[in-house]
């Protein structure tokens, strides 16, 4: 039986280094090839040497594919492809290969040039491994080489994100990266077609949670926000550069032009300014409202929000302030955020998730003192509010995806075993499909039951199907031929051809058998009866009265002779070929059961 | 139509038709009019390729043919038909003879046989499904002839085994459109072939090609739509058809779902794998509420629309589609909305959100957590967080109808409604806030929840904020607080856009006037008096102010106690406003004052108004005038008319009822005074004089009658009736002055004719009403109808003269509701000192915002004109998207409107009103008659009477002071 083998190399119960090796009809294809955020040393990136230990990568993969620009789905990659050595292609999207070397770059100096790191891969490498970056488009269908072929589905999620469908011959695998099903502010949902494939393997980040209805999150911020800007006091929003940054501009500035809100937005600049313009060129990638009044104005030229510089934090008045990092652990948002801090008529508003140890998490947690470098003590009077805007597929809409694509099997990636145990139940209970959860290292394998396509030609196959009812697409149809294989291929043709071909002669078949009946009567007497017996019982047969004495049914030849022994009974010699067994040997079965009386 | 536009199409293609051959046709068809066919003929043989052949029928396709010739020209189609080999030739006469029989008045079934047996030898395809196309137009031309219909659907049976899907297709929508729909037809074909129309078409829901699947759904459908009742069997297949892999074929299988769920709400249907047995209706709602998170947004919309009209489902699954059943980590968690309820019931309002707040509670047993099976589950809070927003819309316009049916659901659905309000895409917002209003009688606003909605009041959309005015007009609200905080919005809203001003006036007089215990604690505070010292005078012309006194006069209307804590001022504050905006503010009984208007008491039901009873007393009294002498039925008449206009500018309600006698009886009054002139007992042209005032009064009658019949709303055949009886007296009376003033019979012999036939129309209008009209003039008339004819002009206008003399008085019937058709320019307002300066031969955008009441169709009639000092008149159509619609029988106009002019010395004053368009095609009368007369009287009407347009003032002009400057060199 084929198979179908997967190893994550990361990402196996456990979110972070996303990393999957696929092997599909002879082909191995690697999924993601993230960073782990947790780890600063060698665990920070997937164990390349489990594909080889000696011997290069090339050799062993036949493509690499990343769903999207998070450094967790692509922090890898330089070092995968130029310290480790990969020199076949990769593919992304337009947008994840504009925006991913900005990402890569910042990723570099923070740990090269803030931590000193060395043995850490270069600017250089980076253009270098861009170089081999293949774009592809949205469900545009790559010919990776003859066999395996690769097609995008959106994703949501961030800008770019994709979801990959690999497919060898008839197995077919569907990676689905990050994805979202609820749409947000500037991205859709995610969407696939019913493309039925062997496997599905999704994100289960969010496995055992249904998430409440967006528009309560976004009504809450926005009125946290508006209430503080007409109090006079400051906002801070500490973001990551890329993604939900986007999404609380958009929602902002949509909301300032529509409240007719004068208070300034800031944004402080960096790689922002940057990811913000290709913001601005992938529009076909947003959602529907973005596309539709691009026309008119790109929602990413912003109106109101403009780039921010250290001398605005001082300045009077109400103001909001986007600034990195997230988690107000260093930088520009910690900087403004000491200085906004002892005043109650500002608030800081975190947006996700923050590490513990981080000031962010501090705060969130109820310390209103905080200790800084220097043993200085600073007294937030502040007010912190936390926001959760995150943008992966809910336990419900991972179901909605599965429902969609209708896979055969499931294997869930990029979330923890406990959480998985219980999507995996419930996958299994409600689509009765098998669902894998492979562990890091792991190797699942799927039997799969490809159906292997066979040419035939339109003559015959006209014929064939012209015989009988209507062809069902629903149900199998049982067709006569000969099934030609030659060189790698598969024929169905009709048996004349066949011979011709193979330059055979055709040999015929024939069956005869003896029917012993008792009749005294005649020889030409019995077979009149004979002859009328079938007649009455054959009527859609041509049955025919030969003038030799011998009976045709169709091309069945019977013929009557008198038992050389026994005068008294008669012996039937039915005689046919092997194309008419089936006639044939009813005809038998009907003259054994005797003439009737008459 | 669809033959029209086919033709159209085949004009577009064939534009190398040689122009020269088309002008020769074009006079031979005027010149020999029945060889048509033989042209046709001619031409066909002529044909050396089937190119050439299909080029000809192109170019016939074009003329309309005869209904004499169009049985001849079949025939010849039909000939070159069994001839001809190209495929592509036979389509093109397979699809004229559907165009053929299409012709009005052509009846097809001479060439049924024909069209039938072409089919036994076709082997294309293509032309097949044409050919059944055609089938299909000659059947629904026969709807009288089950027999044909049989037969047709019997063909169409046989080539269902085709292997074409397009053959497949038409079949199914021939038998869709033609199958047999009595019960009783069906049984007595059985003996031909006893056929189960809808057996046959549901064996088709399996057909292998999407098309023929959507087809034979589609063909069940139309069944239905045809009257047919489906059997419940095929609701097991339909819902099979959901999961379908085509996105038509599931939009189309909802369609059915939802039908079958109509025609059997009741019936009992197993739920797969397990023992347990719903309703239908429940069964289907919730396959349909699954549908609304399908893959394709088609089908989603087509889903989301049609929940809204599932009113028989039960409340558990109606309330279901609400609840996602929230978990966080496999623990129950409560939505956002659960979380603000909670903290409102404790007594917090708006507190922060902690981290951590909506920490997940109570554990969740594993096992009874369902994903995805759980059918209505939060189909609505899918379908209102859609990425489309048309599935949005078809959300929130279903969760409106379904609320409407239900109050407990209109309850539980306001949360999500108000979080509409702040959706991305303006009409979304729009129509939640438009949902909101129509469900407002069934809901009562959440502090929290008005706040949300309140908050709403500063976006910078003026739709946006006028519809929420107009939702908070509607809205209970259950506490003070609540009222406090919508006007502290409101003033907010009032000094951020001035230009709302109106609106929210008029929202807070019906706020006030709705909850008036709970203005009465605020009373002190928003009067800002005090016990022991005065406070200093508020400015009388702030609009914040006069907001805050709309408001408390209006609670105070049916709060007798909260008059005693108002201060000096405001008494002053109030005579005031009573005066100046009267329609804001109510009378109020104030101590020590006369009630204003004491004698309307709220108790008193509308029939025993003491107005509408005078109204009728008057009205009674005027029509029994009969025995008066003339002078006092002039007298008479002209106190009444005094009285009703006076009565219409006292009682706002009645004032279309009285405006309307009043027109009518000032119509008689004009012609009895015409008919008393001296004028008619001396020679007529010593006395050019009075004749003047004669015709003038004729003039005058006309223009009032159009008045009557297109001003005004609520107008019934009966006062149409009396509106063209009075109309055709003035007629009378012109022709009358005419033949009086002018020398000579040959202008009176084309009047005579023209009023004769305006007579004969009315009597064919109006024929039902005719036995109401005893003694009329017309009554009268007809009856001398035969003389009339056959009569000279002199002595038809002597006839008319005494006839018009003689008649007695109709009553006019008053309807139910009668409403005057107003307009109330608000911009410009016309006060400025400004002149709007531009440059002579550019243009200036003058903006126009105006209210409409009671216009029927704005955007048809409604213009817009100008006048220039010069005389010069300037009509401006607005476009369609200029009006909108605030509430019922309300329309509000903001559009702009171009100037331009040569230099001026100095600035000068334009004129800027509204029309009010009128056609008498577009008469009330014509489309209240039946179907059939009106058609026959179309086509009798004489040209004259078909195309009267005019044109009603009906606003005030505003007067805008405009510079033009000479353009600068």
């Amino acid at each position: 039986m084929p198979e179908i083998k997967v190893t994550p190399l990361g990402a196996g119960q456990d979110v972070g280094r996303s990393c999957i090796l696929v092997s599909i009809a002879g082909k191995n294809v690697m999924l993601d090839c993230g960073m782990h955020m947790g780890y600063n040393d060698d665990r920070r990136f997937p164990d390349f040497s489990y594909i080889t230990q000696n011997g290069r990568l090339t050799d062993f993969l036949d493509c690499v594919i990343i769903s999207h620009f998070h450094l967790d789905h692509c922090g890898a990659l330089p070092y995968f492809s130029e310290m480790v050595g990969y020199d076949g292609p990769i593919y992304m999207t337009h947008p994840t290969k504009a925006i991913c070397p900005i990402l890569l770059e910042d990723y570099r100096k923070i740990t090269v040039d803030k931590k000193g790191e060395t043995n850490f891969f270069t600017s250089q490498m980076i253009k270098d491994c861009m170089k081999k970056v293949v774009a592809v488009h949205l469900h545009q269908t790559v010919q990776v080489d003859e066999e395996l072929e690769i097609k995008a589905y959106y994703a949501g999620h961030v800008l770019g994100a994709a979801m990959f469908q690999i497919k060898v011959g008839c197995e077919s695998v569907v990676y689905t990266g990050d994805y979202n099903m609820t749409p947000d502010r500037h991205l859709g949902a995610a969407w696939i077609d019913k493309c039925r494939p062997d496997l599905l393997i999704s994100e289960s980040t969010y496995a055992t949670t249904i998430r409440d209805s967006k528009r309560c999150r976004e009504r809450d911020f926005l009125k946290k926000v508006h209430e503080t800007v007409e109090r006079g006091g400051k906002v801070l929003i500490p973001v990551f550069a890329l993604g939900r940054a986007q999404e609380l501009c958009i929602l902002l500035e949509t909301f300032w032009e529509r409240m007719n809100l004068k208070a300034p937005i800031y944004f402080s600049t960096g790689l922002t300014e940057k990811a913000n313009h290709y913001y601005k060129l992938f529009i076909t990638w947003t959602n529907q409202k973005i596309r539709k009044t691009f026309v008119q104005r790109n929602m990413f030229e912003f109106k109101h929000i403009k780039a921010f510089d250290r001398a605005f934090a001082d300045n009077p008045g109400p103001m909001v302030v986007f600034a990195t990092p997230g988690m107000l652990h260093a930088g520009q948002s910690l900087q403004i955020f000491r200085k906004w801090a002892g005043n109650e008529k500002n608030m800081v508003i975190m947006p996700g998730y923050c590490v513990q140890g981080t000031v962010g998490h501090k705060i969130l947690s109820g310390q209103r003192k905080l200790e800084m470098e220097g043993r200085q003590i600073l007294e937030v009077k502040m007010q912190v509010e936390y926001m959760s805007f995150s943008a992966h597929a809910d336990a419900k809409g991972i179901m909605q995806l599965i429902r969609q694509a209708e896979p055969r099997n499931v294997l869930l990636v990029h979330g923890e075993a406990k959480k998985m145990e219980f999507l995996k139940q419930k996958i299994e209970q409600e689509f009765h499909v098998s669902c894998f959860m492979p562990a890091n290292g792991e190797t699942t394998t799927i039997l799969t039951n490809p159906c292997i396509p066979v040419d035939i030609s339109l003559g015959l196959l006209k014929r064939e199907t012209a015989i009988g009812p209507l062809p069902d697409a629903k149900k199998p149809k049982l067709m006569h031929g000969t099934l030609l294989m030659k060189d790698n291929s598969f024929r169905l043709v009709s048996p004349e051809q066949a011979l011709k071909e193979l330059g055979l002669a055709e040999h015929q078949l024939r069956f005869t058998c003896r029917v012993h009946i008792q009749d005294p009567r005649k020889e030409h007497e019995t077979v009149l009866r004979v002859y009328n017996h079938l007649k009455g019982i054959l009527k859609d047969y041509s049955v025919q009265h030969l003038p030799d004495g011998s009976i045709t049914v169709e091309s069945i030849l019977i013929q009557a002779t008198a038992h050389s022994e026994d005068q008294g009974t008669k012996v039937l010699l039915v005689s046919w070929t092997y194309q008419d067994e089936e006639l044939g040997s009813y005809l038998t079965s009907l003259l054994k059961k005797g003439l009737p009386q008459s | 139509m669809a033959a029209h536009l086919k033709k159209r199409v085949y004009e577009e293609f064939t534009k190398v038709v040689q122009q020269q051959h088309e002008d020769l046709s074009t006079k031979k068809l005027r010149l020999t009019k029945p060889s048509k066919s033989a042209a046709l003929h001619v031409d066909l043989c002529k044909a050396t390729s089937p190119a050439d052949a299909l080029q000809y029928l192109l170019q016939f396709a074009r003329k309309p043919v005869e209904v004499e010739s169009v049985e001849g020209v079949v025939r010849i189609l039909l000939e070159h038909y069994y001839k001809e080999n190209d495929a592509s030739v036979r389509l093109k006469i397979a699809s004229l003879l559907g165009l053929l029989s299409k012709t009005a008045g052509f009846s097809p079934d001479c060439i049924m046989d024909d069209a039938i047996n072409t089919l036994q030898n076709e082997k294309s395809h293509q032309v097949l499904a044409q050919l059944l196309d055609t089938l299909l137009v000659i059947g629904t031309k026969l709807p009288e002839s089950p027999s044909v219909r049989m037969r047709l659907v019997e063909v169409a049976c046989k080539h269902l085994t085709d292997s074409s899907h397009g053959v497949r297709n038409k079949c199914l929508q021939l038998i869709g459109c033609l199958g047999p729909v009595e019960k009783g037809v069906a049984k007595e074909a059985e003996s031909q072939a006893a056929k189960d129309v809808q057996k046959i078409i549901g064996d088709h829901f399996n057909d292998q090609d999407p098309r023929v699947r959507t087809a034979a759904i589609k063909a069940m459908l139309q069944l239905h739509e045809r009257g047919l009742k489906l059997q419940q069997a095929i609701y097991g297949q339909a819902c099979k058809l959901l999961a379908d892999d085509y996105e038509q074929v599931r939009s189309a299988a909802v369609q059915l779902i939802w039908v079958l769920s109509q025609l059997y709400p009741e019936s009992i249907v197993p739920i797969p794998s397990s023992n347990e047995e719903i309703r239908l209706v429940d069964d289907a709602f919730g396959k349909i509420c699954h549908m609304v998170s399908d893959g394709s947004w088609v089908v989603r919309v087509q889903a989301a629309k049609l929940l809204g009209s599932m009113q028989q489902v039960s409340s558990h699954f109606l309330e279901q589609t609400l609840d996602k059943k929230l978990m966080s980590d496999l623990r129950r968690k409560r939505t956002a909305h659960e979380r603000a309820k909670e903290l409102y019931s404790s007594g917090e309002f708006s507190s922060g959100r902690k981290w951590g707040d909506d920490a997940p509670k109570e554990e969740i047993d594993t096992g009874a957590v369902n994903l995805i099976e759980s059918g209505a589950c939060g189909a609505f809070v899918h379908g209102l967080e859609d990425e489309m927003y048309e599935v949005r819309i078809a959300a929130v316009e279903a969760l409106c109808m379904l609320a409407q049916s239900s109050p407990s659901f209109a309850e539980k659905c306001l949360d999500f409604l108000v979080d509409m309000f702040n959706d991305e895409i303006e009409e979304v917002r729009l129509q939640s806030i438009h949902t909101m209003r129509k469900i407002s009688n069934n809901i009562t606003l959440r502090e929290d929840q008005l706040d949300t909605v309140l908050a709403v009041l500063e976006d910078s959309s003026r739709d946006i904020r006028e519809a929420l005015h107009e939702l908070l007009c509607c809205t209970n609200v259950s506490t003070k607080e609540g009222i406090h905080l919508a006007l502290v919005e409101l003033l907010k809203n009032l000094t951020k856009y001035p230009t709302d001003r109106e609106s929210i006036w008029k929202c807070l007089k019906f706020l006030g006037s709705r909850h008036p215990t709970l203005v009465l604690p605020l009373v002190p505070e928003l009067l800002s008096t005090h016990p022991f010292f005065d406070t200093p005078e508020p400015d009388m012309d702030d609009p914040a102010y006069i907001a805050v006194l709309v408001l408390i006069f209006n609670a105070a209307k049916s709060c007798p106690t909260m008059p005693a804590l108002f201060s000096d001022h405001t008494f002053r504050h109030y005579a005031y406003l009573r005066d100046s905006l009267s329609h804001l503010v109510p009378p109020l009984r104030l101590p020590g004052r006369k009630l204003v208007s004491s004698a309307v008491s709220p108790t008193m039901t509308p029939h025993e108004d003491p107005s509408q009873q005078f109204l009728h007393q008057s009205l009674e009294r005027v029509y029994n005038f009969q025995h008066l002498d003339p002078r006092g039925i002039q007298e008479l008449l002209e106190f009444t008319i005094r009285d009703l206009q006076r009565l219409g500018e006292l009682q706002s309600e009645l004032a279309g009822m009285a405006d309307f006698t009043a027109t009518y009886l000032q119509c008689q009054l004009l012609l009895i005074k015409a008919l008393q002139e001296k004028l008619w007992n001396v020679a007529a042209p010593l006395y050019l004089k009075q004749n003047a005032l004669a015709s003038a009064a004729a003039k005058q009658i006309l223009e009032e009658t159009y008045k009557m019949e297109f001003m005004y709303s609520g107008v019934e055949s009966r006062q149409v009736v009396i509106i063209h009886h009075m109309r055709l007296q003035a007629k009378a009376l012109q022709l009358i002055v005419t033949a009086r003033t002018t020398r000579g019979v040959e202008p009176l012999f084309g009047m005579c004719e023209k009023f004769l036939q305006e007579v004969d129309s009315f009597q064919r209008c109006f024929i039902s009403e005719l036995p109401h009209m005893q003694g009329s003039f017309v009554d009268k008339l007809l009856d001398l109808m035969p003389r009339l004819v056959t009569s000279k002009p002199s002595e038809v206008v002597k006839i008319l003269q005494t006839t018009l003399r003689q008649s007695t008085f109709l009553h006019l019937p008053l309807p139910e509701q009668l409403h005057r058709a107003t307009a109330n320019i608000i911009e410009p307002t016309g006060e400025s000192d400004n002149p709007l300066r531009f440059t002579s031969g550019l243009v200036v955008a003058l903006d126009v915002d105006a209210t409409l009441e009671h216009v029927q169709d704005p955007q048809g009639t409604v213009k817009v004109q100008v006048l220039y000092p010069d005389g010069q008149a300037q009509l401006i159509h607005p476009k369609p998207a200029d009006f909108r619609n605030p509430g019922p029988g309300r329309h509000r106009l903001i559009t702009q409107v171009y100037l331009s002019h040569t230099a001026w010395t100095e600035p000068c004053q334009i004129e800027v009103r509204l029309l009010l368009a009128y056609n008498s095609n577009r008469s009330k009368a014509s489309t209240r008659i039946p179907k059939s007369t009106w058609s026959e009287s179309l086509e009798a009407l004489p040209p004259s009477e078909n195309g009267i347009e005019g044109t009603i003032p009906f606003s005030k002009p505003v007067k805008v002071y405009i510079m033009p400057k000479p353009a600068r060199r």
